[in-house]
């Protein structure tokens, strides 16, 4: 009944908009309104654009203003800084030119408005000025991009020596994290070997794997270089931290990397936010699939000693998992044990 | 010359023939060749599609707006992509994503826009009986047909259509394990790109020969319009870059049907690891993009081209620079294929790769300045009446600018980092390019319409229509720019899964309510182009008072656009508000002879040559 009514009424409000066309259209014929270059409506819309561009610049310049700092989140990292300056300056100029060219066409668009007692200046070309507006854009852009060149490599530059490694995989529809262990290696891995357990393929023919752990969350140390190894297993992903502003592809077949130095732990955070659960995020930003929308990834940045501390705590996978010591050929088996922290105790019980 | 000769046989023909022509209802609507029946057919299949593409924003947009609403009365619509609780389904979600992209790209603005004027506009503005080919002119537009035909039926299958972004990357394209869309959906998506891709090949093959080959007499290509310059340019690019896409399609298909490893290296999915090796998901991203950058280009040309023309002749001025105009094009055409990386900064590709182009890109942005700059200076000291085109074409600028400087962003690969696959890229390139382009549409059609159809459209609808779709459009992508730099990932279903995407609810609503508003704007938009194709008032043979050689034909040109020999042209299409003329405009078809009051210096010396021609 209430869609019935619906549709009378809507059927009713276009039957009461088509009168007024007609009549509308009925009007212009005998007016003859249609038939004059520049009549009323041409005044009406040479205002509507002075009144859109003083009302699209007000808002847009009390939005921005008042809205800041739910935009501009806070940065926590090294490279951000400097990213986000270049970001600011490209902002600074283009909206300069944003608000000239702006003014200009819908100024000249009301200035200019039709008048039957003027006519058009006639003005087909100018090099001079052609010229001008070639040579300054690209005075203005080759600085953007040296500007911007400089930043790029430094960001891309190799990861300093002494950088955390830190593992990143990426799957439908999480991230997994994997640390290198004790001998600062991360081990081999192939992906023939994943399974419902071993999920990263862990190939334990090579000693380096016996310490690395694979923790839940992601911990970093503040002040110190961070390198991510992002691998994908499955279909394309891509490591995004909006604090950190890190973005990395992760590629089946294609191990990636991106390196950075967080410059405030989670606690400074919560206290520079104000949230008392404001915590460090990954999302992924390459579209992979039904659940893309939640592949979250909790990162924790702590001062270098309690960082320290959480790694000598946790333990490495292959002590978690000692069946797949199995996997592991014989020769290294001793090594895989000690490196593992396995006790021989713990494998009897099994 | 070639051309005249060629145009000679034809007014031979059709005298000939005149009397003999009995057109059937199918031959003269449904396989016609003549360009301006096609060129109908584009039109009225491009509105459909952007229809349906539109809507489709609508259905993500209500969810992206307001994640807790109850979706159970669109289940009429959407069965079981509706899910028991009554929530759109996420993996209908992202084909909703992957469609509207898809059909709005390609479907719309470059079957719509350019198919729809380039063989509405090539002929009769180079003065010519129809295209070099009607025949092929024809199968273009029956492939576009029928790869249209295989789209949409995609939209209808079990498993939903190719929901992996318009982009398409592997291996979530390649893997049906992956996605339910990448099944049965993906297969018919690449079947309909493939049509596709040769309907536009057809048409551009057309396009350029006849640019080149059917010129009428006196129209050198310094005295082509720019609307021709830009179809030509824009034909150009197509010709080169979608075999490209072809291509990659190809290994796609072999990547999924045939075990080959092109995309496909070290994958371990749905329980099981995949025999494939050796292959880079990063090729098929430089495949794509090879398309994928040039075509923003074909998508935005035409519509420049459309609006340097409304411009000019609504300013009642020349266009400034006209020279500079056609260098900029040429500029951005040859520009454009060698920038396709900065899609990829963050792909995995080689850094000092990302450097290259990220400094190519930075170029690109100086032809795109110079044609501002070009159109801020027609504006300057012109006499300007608005017509709806005018608007639309004001708006597109507009929108040009405000998209386009948002290029200097996403264009620097440092600030790239943060922006990338953000709603940042979705504002900026919905302004500048989608946005944009669909003004041009829009332009075109308003200013166009009396020639196509005879008749005048409502001039007031088309201002309401103009400023409800202006304002709602700013509304809808101005706010995303907040919500990017914010760093919200696009493609998302949904932001409550993130702490750091919990902001911004209101703006994400405020974005939709508009969304819907300029979406409804659209259908006064419908109203006023089938009411008017039958009931509108009589056009004038020349309303806008127009320069150019399409004004010259009868109301209702037939086939073979003009009744008599064709006109041949003697000055440039811009010649408005000439000093000393009679009337504010000159059209290109009246000999220089005729105007002696009006001649500029170097112009009486044409005069001489013009008048020994006439003799011969």
């Amino acid at each position: 009944m209430i869609g019935f009514s619906i549709a009378v009424g809507v059927f009713l409000i276009l039957a009461i908009l088509l009168l007024i066309f007609r009549l509308h259209t009925l009007m212009s014929v005998v007016k003859k309104s249609d038939e004059k270059v520049g009549s009323g409506s041409n005044k009406t819309n040479a205002m509507l654009f002075m009144v859109f561009l003083v009302l699209g610049f007000i808002l847009l310049f009390w939005y921005s203003i008042k809205n800041f700092d739910v935009y501009q989140i806070p940065i926590a990292s090294e490279h951000g800084v400097i990213t986000d300056r270049l970001f600011w300056i490209t902002m600074g100029i283009t909206g300069v030119v944003f608000i000239i060219t702006q003014i200009l066409l819908f100024y000249f668009s009301y200035k200019y408005q039709h008048n039957p007692d003027r006519s058009a200046l006639f003005f087909p070309e100018n090099n001079k000025l052609e010229m001008i507006w070639t040579i300054v854009p690209a005075i203005v852009l080759t600085s953007l991009v040296v500007y911007g060149l400089v930043v790029w490599n430094k960001v891309m530059a190799p990861a300093p020596q002494n950088s955390e490694v830190v593992e990143i995989l990426g799957y439908q529809f999480a991230w997994k994290v994997r640390y290198p262990g004790k001998d600062e290696t991360l081990g081999a891995y192939d992906f023939r070997k994943v399974d419902a357990t071993n999920e990263f393929g862990l190939d334990f023919s090579d000693r380096a794997t016996y310490d690395d752990f694979t923790p839940r969350e992601l911990h970093l140390p503040k002040g110190q270089p961070v390198e991510f190894r992002i691998r994908a297993r499955d279909v394309l992903h891509s490591v995004f931290a909006p604090h950190f502003r890190l973005k990395m592809d992760a590629v089946p077949g294609m191990p990636t990397r991106f390196w950075f130095v967080p410059t405030k732990t989670t606690a400074e955070m919560r206290i520079e936010t104000g949230n008392p659960d404001f915590n460090y995020e990954i999302a992924c930003t390459e579209v992979c699939g039904r659940g893309h929308f939640s592949m979250r990834l909790l990162v924790v940045v702590e001062e270098p000693e309690a960082y320290e501390k959480w790694k000598s705590e946790q333990e490495p996978w292959l002590s978690k998992n000692p069946e797949y010591l199995t996997q592991v050929p014989d020769n290294l088996k001793e090594v895989a044990m000690i490196k593992s922290q396995i006790e021989t105790t713990t494998l009897n019980r099994r | 010359m070639a051309s005249t000769a060629v145009n000679e046989q034809l007014d031979d023909h059709i005298e000939d023939h005149a009397h003999e022509h009995h057109d059937n209802f199918i031959t003269k609507y449904i396989f016609s060749t003549d360009h301006k029946t096609i060129a109908k057919q584009y039109l009225i299949t491009g509105i459909f599609w952007a229809i349906i593409g539109g809507g489709m924003s609508l259905v993500f947009r209500l969810q992206l707006g307001f994640p807790e609403a109850q979706l159970e009365w669109l289940r009429p619509f959407l069965g079981k992509w509706i899910t028991t609780s009554g929530k759109l389904d996420p993996e209908f979600y992202l084909a909703l994503v992957t469609m509207h992209g898809t059909i709005m790209v390609f479907f719309v603005l470059t079957a719509g826009l350019s198919g729809t004027f380039s063989n509405y506009l090539i002929p009769l503005q180079i003065g010519a009986r129809d295209m070099a080919s009607g025949f092929m002119n024809m199968l273009s537009y029956w492939f576009f047909f029928v790869s249209s035909v295989v789209m949409f039926i995609s939209l209808f299958i079990e498993t939903g259509p190719a929901s992996g972004g318009w982009v398409i990357y592997p291996p979530l394209s390649a893997l049906p394990q992956a996605m339910s869309g990448s099944g049965l959906g993906m297969t018919l998506w690449l079947v309909s790109m493939a049509l596709f891709i040769v309907s536009t090949l057809l048409g551009g093959i057309n396009y350029i020969t006849t640019i080149i080959n059917l010129r009428t007499k006196g129209m050198s290509f310094a005295k082509l319009p720019l609307t021709i310059w830009a179809f030509f340019l824009t034909a150009v690019i197509g010709l080169l870059s979608f075999p490209v896409l072809l291509g990659a399609a190809l290994l796609l298909i072999f990547d999924r049907s045939f075990g080959t490893s092109f995309y496909l290296s070290d994958i371990y999915i749905a329980g099981e690891a995949l025999p494939n090796m050796g292959g880079s998901p990063i090729l098929f991203q430089h495949l794509f993009w090879f398309l994928g950058h040039p075509e923003v280009y074909i998508v935005l040309l035409p519509a420049l081209g459309i609006t340097s023309e409304i411009i000019a002749t609504n300013s009642r001025k020349p266009i400034f620079g006209y020279k500079a105009m056609i260098i900029s094009m040429l500029g951005i055409t040859v520009l454009s294929f060698v920038v396709w990386a900065h899609h990829m900064f963050v792909s995995g590709m080689n850094p000092f790769l990302g450097s290259i182009f990220m400094l190519l890109t930075l170029i690109i942005a100086v032809p795109s300045a110079v044609k501002v700059f070009n159109y801020l200076t027609t504006l300057w000291k012109g006499n300007i009446v608005f017509t709806p085109a005018m608007l639309f074409s004001i708006g597109l600028v507009s929108f040009f600018i405000s998209g386009g400087l948002t290029g200097l962003f996403v264009g620097n690969s440092a600030i790239d980092i943060q922006l990338h696959d953000t709603y940042f890229i979705v504002a900026h390139f919905h302004l500048v390019m989608g946005s944009a382009a669909f003004f041009g549409m829009l332009a075109g059609i308003y200013h166009w319409f009396p020639k196509m159809f005879g008749r005048m459209m409502d001039s007031k609808l088309g201002y309401i229509h103009f400023w409800i779709s202006f304002v709602g459009i700013y509304m809808v992508f101005f706010p995303m720019h907040y919500i990017g730099i914010a760093g919200f990932p696009r493609r998302y279903y949904s932001f409550t899964n993130f702490d750091a995407f919990s902001t911004f609810v209101d703006l994400n609503s405020f974005v939709s309510v508009a969304a819907i508003l300029t979406f409804g704007a659209q259908f006064i938009f419908l109203f006023n182009f089938f009411y008017s194709i039958f009931r509108g008032k009589k056009a004038p043979a020349n309303p806008w008072r127009s320069n150019t050689l399409e004004w010259t034909t009868p109301r209702n040109p037939g086939h073979g656009n003009w009744p008599g020999e064709i006109p041949s042209v003697h000055r440039w299409p811009y010649d408005y508000s000439k000093p000393g003329a009679k009337e504010d405009y000159i059209p290109q078809h009246i000999p220089l002879s005729e105007t002696p009051e009006s001649n500029l210096q170097h112009e009486t010396r044409f005069v001489k040559e013009e008048k020994v021609s006439a003799k011969t």
